[in-house]
């Protein structure tokens, strides 16, 4: 894989995108944490600190109203530049009936699939074909051209049958889709020695017959070029592209956890970094922007997240007595035949 | 001329495929083959690009149908053998299932099962899964047992805009026949009297209504007058027609071909028991397959699922109360 950084930074306004969302992520990450803790959030919360560069240059590299994402448990930044609004975020966090789940799913299970961001459910990889799907189904309208499919999901989720199964079918239909592992290195506590016994999981990819690339994911300029150059080779038509990004996330696998499972030295050592400091290092250094726009774009998402849960703190949550509990559009019985 | 139930399956995706550009077919073996049952056979010549053959992956199958769904489509997939579903669980009832209820879009899927036993097919081609599906939420399952309803309940299926499971029985592909599709069309949700009676009730769906009405036929020389209820779809449960029968007759059995344990014989009986108690002259009962699995030899299968025989036994009983 060649470096692309030269290229890279010439394209300012990308990692100035891409380093806002990582921004505006952690910092909403950072009040869904006090939330919790607070008590005020049921149920789990569960961050992407450490994972930013990566799930926000996947999101910001793919286009809203075109392209196609799946997030998963750790993609807030990739949520957020692809465009989700932090109320979706937070009024699923704190159930708000306003919310696009409206009480009836929580957390990260969220999405907006008439937007292109089909909602994750828990069990892993199970993303990947549904993916492939919405891709293929714009192949059989005559619409696919220029379009990408993108997915996220962790090293844990490659041991998958959902996985294997779903990049197998994507693999085989040529379709236009990246999958980025996210290579925290521990699927909740375990480590990827008890995971996967091949050197790396990018040597998958040649299995599948679809192309491969590694990054370091704490870098932003790498996950730039890398994830960059692979959502590039999918909209041209190469096929399904797997990138395998390396990187340590920086809390527990949700809030209830401390992650103590992680030895000392992989916390000190280098994918330990915080790949927001190493962003903001990179941006100043290449004058891409000023340590004083920095700050400012920290205060501005400061108040975008206090004024996001303030407002869904207002908002009324779900009443079962006006719930309608039925699991099906169709209302039965049906009076007629509906096709004659 | 004569139509079998598989021709009537194939007849209703051919309708599909010519009038909705949103169907497309999907399945292993299913194009060029035509089907391990040929239930798609000359679809893919006939339609280019509206059928394709999936790889061993009924898990990535349905999630990929979900997501083509997702995108406007209305995928009808065929699992070569219900038994094989399993390995589909998880996108069938978490992500199809769930899916209208979470984010209020619905997901028109077709998911078709060949179900049911036939001489010789052992324990893991030979399941009848409806009780399963039909326990999540978000589902609709039907169970046509005739060759109109095979037809019909397929285009109907299609037509809904929620994940369908369409269990079709492997046993009635070629042994049923019908002079034509009639137009007999009920909607999905609907039982049928299949045979009307005043002794007894007996509740079946699929490959059961025919054993059920071999046995009302038995037991119509000794002049016993059974009624045989079809349910159709057994989600949803039409309750209603269930209970109108049990109030003429008094007497219900509900037959299945499914395991015994809970599924959809123990529905009927709980519903019919916990709302038209004061209506029973005897107490409910079910016959339903052994709890084993499906065993392979010809001898066994035949005492392992409800027969004429055991049907009429069990009806002697309910009427000996």
């Amino acid at each position: 894989m060649q470096p692309f950084t030269d290229e890279v930074v010439t394209n300012r306004d990308f990692l100035r995108s891409v380093f806002q969302s990582m921004l505006r992520a952690r910092i909403l990450e950072n009040k869904l944490s006090s939330l919790y803790k607070a008590g005020k959030i049921v149920g789990g919360v569960y961050l992407g600190r450490g994972q930013e560069a990566v799930s926000a240059t996947l999101g910001t590299s793919l286009i809203q109203g075109t392209d196609f994402f799946a997030p998963l448990i750790r993609d807030q930044a990739g949520r957020t530049a692809f465009g989700e609004p932090l109320l979706d975020c937070t009024r699923t966090y704190l159930g708000s009936v306003k919310g696009p789940m409206r009480g009836r799913d929580g957390n990260i299970h969220r999405g907006r699939p008439e937007m292109g961001m089909p909602a994750m459910i828990s069990h892993l990889g199970a993303q990947v074909p549904v993916i492939a799907g919405m891709l293929f189904a714009k192949r059989l309208q005559g619409t696919l051209a220029g379009r990408v499919g993108a997915t996220c999901i962790g090293d844990g989720a490659t041991s998958t049958g959902a996985f294997h199964e779903g990049l197998n079918l994507a693999a085989i239909e040529r379709l236009p889709m990246v999958v980025v592992i996210a290579n925290n290195q521990f699927a909740y506590s375990t480590p990827n020695h008890r995971q996967f016994a091949c050197a790396d999981l990018v040597e998958k990819a040649r299995g599948y017959g679809i192309g491969g690339f590694s990054v370091d994911g704490t870098d932003l300029m790498a996950c730039a070029s890398v994830i960059g150059e692979a959502v590039k080779r999918a909209r041209e038509g190469a096929g399904p592209q797997m990138v395998v990004a390396r990187l340590l996330r920086l809390s527990g696998h949700g809030e209830h956890d401390d992650g103590c499972y992680v030895p000392a030295e992989i916390r000190s050592g280098h994918y330990g970094r915080d790949c927001i400091e190493v962003a903001m290092r990179q941006l100043v250094d290449h004058r891409i922007a000023t340590v004083d726009e920095i700050l400012a774009w920290q205060n501005q998402f400061a108040e975008e997240v206090q004024r996001a849960v303030a407002q869904t703190q207002q908002e009324d949550v779900p009443d079962p007595y006006q719930e309608d509990w039925t699991a099906l559009s169709t209302r039965f019985p049906l009076a007629q035949p509906s096709v004659q | 001329m004569s139509v079998t139930y598989i021709d009537a399956i194939r007849e209703a995706q051919e309708k599909l495929l010519r009038e909705d550009d949103r169907v497309f077919l999907y399945g292993q073996d299913i194009a060029t083959f035509g089907g391990a049952f040929k239930a798609t056979k000359g679809l893919v010549e006939e339609f280019p690009n509206r059928a394709f053959d999936a790889p061993i992956s009924e898990d990535a199958m349905i999630g990929m149908a979900v997501g083509a769904a997702i995108e406007g489509m209305r995928p009808i997939v065929e699992m070569q053998f219900a038994d094989f579903s399993s390995i589909a669980f998880n996108q069938i009832v978490n992500q199809a299932a769930t899916h209208f209820y979470r984010t209020g879009m619905p997901i028109p899927i077709t998911i078709r099962l060949p179900s049911g036993g036939t001489p010789g097919s052992g324990p893991f081609h030979s399941q009848s899964m409806e009780g399963i599906y039909a326990q999540y939420p978000g589902l609709v399952v039907l169970t046509p047992a005739t060759v109109s309803d095979a037809y019909y309940m397929l285009l109907d299926g299609v037509a809904l805009d929620d994940p369908v499971i369409y269990c079709e029985h492997k046993f009635l592909y070629r042994w049923l026949k019908a002079k034509a599709i009639n137009g007999d069309r009920l909607p999905i949700g609907q039982a049928r009297i299949t045979r009307p009676g005043k002794h007894a009730t007996v509740v079946a769906y699929s490959a059961m209504v025919h054993e059920a009405v071999r046995a009302a036929d038995r037991l119509s020389q000794d002049g016993w007058e059974i009624e045989v209820v079809d349910l159709r779809s057994v989600k949803p449960l039409d309750l209603d027609t269930i209970l109108a029968s049990v109030a003429r007759t008094g007497r219900l059995l509900a037959v299945g071909e499914a395991f015994p344990w809970g599924g959809v014989t123990a529905e009927d009986v709980s519903r019919v028991t916990e709302e038209g108690f004061h209506l029973l002259d005897a107490p409910p009962q079910r016959l339903n397959a052994r709890d084993t699995p499906v065993p392979y030899h010809p001898k066994l299968w035949a005492a392992h699922r409800p027969t004429p025989e055991s049907i009429c036994e069990a009806l002697r009983k309910l009427l000996s109360f």
